[in-house]
């Protein structure tokens, strides 16, 4: 019980503070109404306007992608900015039950880029919002968010002894809408992008949404999310508890 | 000589100071590979959207990569002093307002335009762009240009952070709707009408214009429309920033509201 209301305070605090911040409604919300109307008007200009649906959905996973990795990469920076790095990590509750909710809670913000996208597709490019498999695909949006928040934890947690983890953030989002196929499609890149893809959670959350969306099959994609999410959950908590360890031994847990 | 002296040595020093990205270790993700990794995605987009080739998209994101250190860059210059504290201090000083000004910019143009290069060198070594030798030269000047007037505006909006709260979220947001309003990777002739008017009074939109040209085998008189119409952007926005500056520092004094975030 204990352990269920440290994670429920971590998430509405996180919640709490991200609609607040300017940064991640821009991120979350403004960023991805952008990109989704760069892909509306190239497909429009292409000749794809058949896929608009596809490019909503992309974009939304991309603002999803965004959120997670600025938030959950920056919660440590910005914990450490604000002093109470060492403070949370001194005090009894396990460091990772206080991480966990938060990277969780960040990744459900971004699902107000999925909302955006939807909508603004919707009320400026008339994309009709039918979906195939409509509760497939209220299943596959929050196992979608679970995965990346799992997956925001791994990279949390392979932060700690990362001075520069923001500047990392900066130039992890455009390799990974693009080996995820959140937009383009992996087979018109390289053959050896494609497994580095399969390791990521984006990859598969877009394909189990597109499918219950578009129609086709979404549970095994469903099923791969979720197991990815389990995988980066036992890694992040391996990962945390050595490096936190680390950083006591050598007294670099403020990083300043 | 003072003013030269604040011009130089000044601008250097602000911009060690002031510049959040200096490190190699965040200079070189932030403005290297994310840059990079923007003209590939966008490039294999419109391979999958199919209209425009691969060239279309290295020049008008290779371009556009130079707001990173030439918008956020200067920005900072400017914004970083009320930050860090130091802006009080600095306008205590008698010092040139217009070298310690004009001072700040240059390190930005060079380093934009060093930005800018690497990603139209790496867009011509993984994709398929290939400029003919004899249009360099001419895509260096529009590179200057365009780099100069982006920095133009990247001052304006750090004159804005003398008093604004959150300057910061303006640059994030100008940068990302350059991507969408400046022809970056939509031609301004597929735009609806409004969004292509404002696209036409923002920097770099008519730099990417005239670049597209001169890579694509034009010569320097084919583009001076475009070129002159950056110019002009740049000079306004030039002189709108340095109007703020001064505006913002004499009625900071008058409210004692220098310090104030």
């Amino acid at each position: 019980m204990r352990i269920l209301r440290l994670m429920l305070t971590g998430w509405v605090f996180t919640m709490k503070t991200n609609l607040r911040s300017g940064f991640m409604i821009l991120t979350a919300v403004i960023q991805p109404v952008i990109f989704a109307s760069i892909a509306f008007f190239m497909f429009q200009a292409g000749q794809r306007s058949g896929t608009l649906l596809y490019a909503a959905i992309g974009a939304g996973l991309m603002g999803i992608w965004s959120t997670t990795l600025f938030s959950s990469g920056g919660s440590l920076q910005w914990w450490r900015w604000q002093g109470f790095l060492e403070p949370l990590v001194a005090s009894p509750a396990p460091f990772a039950l206080v991480l966990l909710p938060a990277t969780l809670a960040n990744a459900t913000y971004g699902m107000y880029a999925l909302g955006m996208t939807l909508a603004w597709g919707k009320l400026a490019f008339g994309i009709p919002l039918t979906f195939a498999h409509p509760w497939l695909f209220a299943v596959a949006v929050p196992a979608t968010i679970l995965s990346l928040g799992l997956l925001g934890f791994f990279l949390a947690s392979s932060f700690v002894l990362y001075r520069h983890a923001n500047a990392l953030s900066n130039m992890l989002e455009y390799p990974v809408w693009l080996v995820t196929g959140v937009l383009v499609p992996l087979s018109l890149l390289p053959g050896w992008v494609r497994p580095i893809g399969w390791l990521l959670a984006p990859t598969w959350g877009v394909r189990a949404i597109r499918d219950s969306a578009l129609g086709g099959d979404p549970l095994p994609a469903i099923g791969m999310t979720l197991g990815l999410g389990a995988v980066y959950l036992a890694l992040g908590a391996i990962f945390l508890t050595y490096f936190m360890r680390l950083a006591r031994e050598r007294a670099t847990l403020s990083l300043t | 000589m003072t003013s030269l002296r604040i011009f130089t040595i000044g601008g250097a020093i602000a911009y060690r100071a002031l510049f959040n990205w200096v490190s190699p270790w965040i200079y070189i993700p932030t403005l290297l590979g994310g840059p990079i990794f923007q003209i590939l995605f966008f490039s294999y987009l419109g391979r999958y959207s199919g209209f425009e080739d691969d060239a279309f998209f290295v020049v008008g994101n290779g371009v556009q990569i130079c707001a990173m250190t030439s918008v956020y860059g200067a920005t900072m210059a400017i914004a970083n002093e009320r930050w860090f504290g130091t802006l009080s201090a600095l306008l205590a000083t008698p010092a040139s307002r217009f070298a310690l000004f004009l001072g700040r910019a240059v390190p930005f143009i060079v380093n934009g335009i060093f930005v800018s290069t690497f990603g139209l060198v790496l867009g011509w070594a993984l994709l398929d762009f290939s400029p003919a030798l004899s249009s360099l030269p001419a895509l260096a000047l529009v590179l200057l240009v365009t780099v100069s007037s982006c920095t133009a505006f990247g001052l304006l909006l750090g004159s804005i952070g003398l008093r604004a709260r959150d300057v910061f979220f303006a640059s994030n947001l100008a940068y990302f709707l350059m991507l969408l309003f400046c022809g970056v990777n939509i031609p301004l002739s597929d735009l609806p009408g409004w969004m292509g008017a404002i696209g036409r009074v923002l920097p770099v939109t008519h730099g990417i214009e005239a670049a597209r040209g001169v890579a694509a085998g034009e010569g320097l008189g084919d583009v001076a429309t475009p070129l002159l119409a950056e110019l002009g952007i740049g000079a306004a926005c030039a002189v709108a920033a340095y109007g703020l500056f001064r505006f913002f520092e004499a009625d900071s004094r008058r409210r004692a509201s220098l310090e104030t975030v």
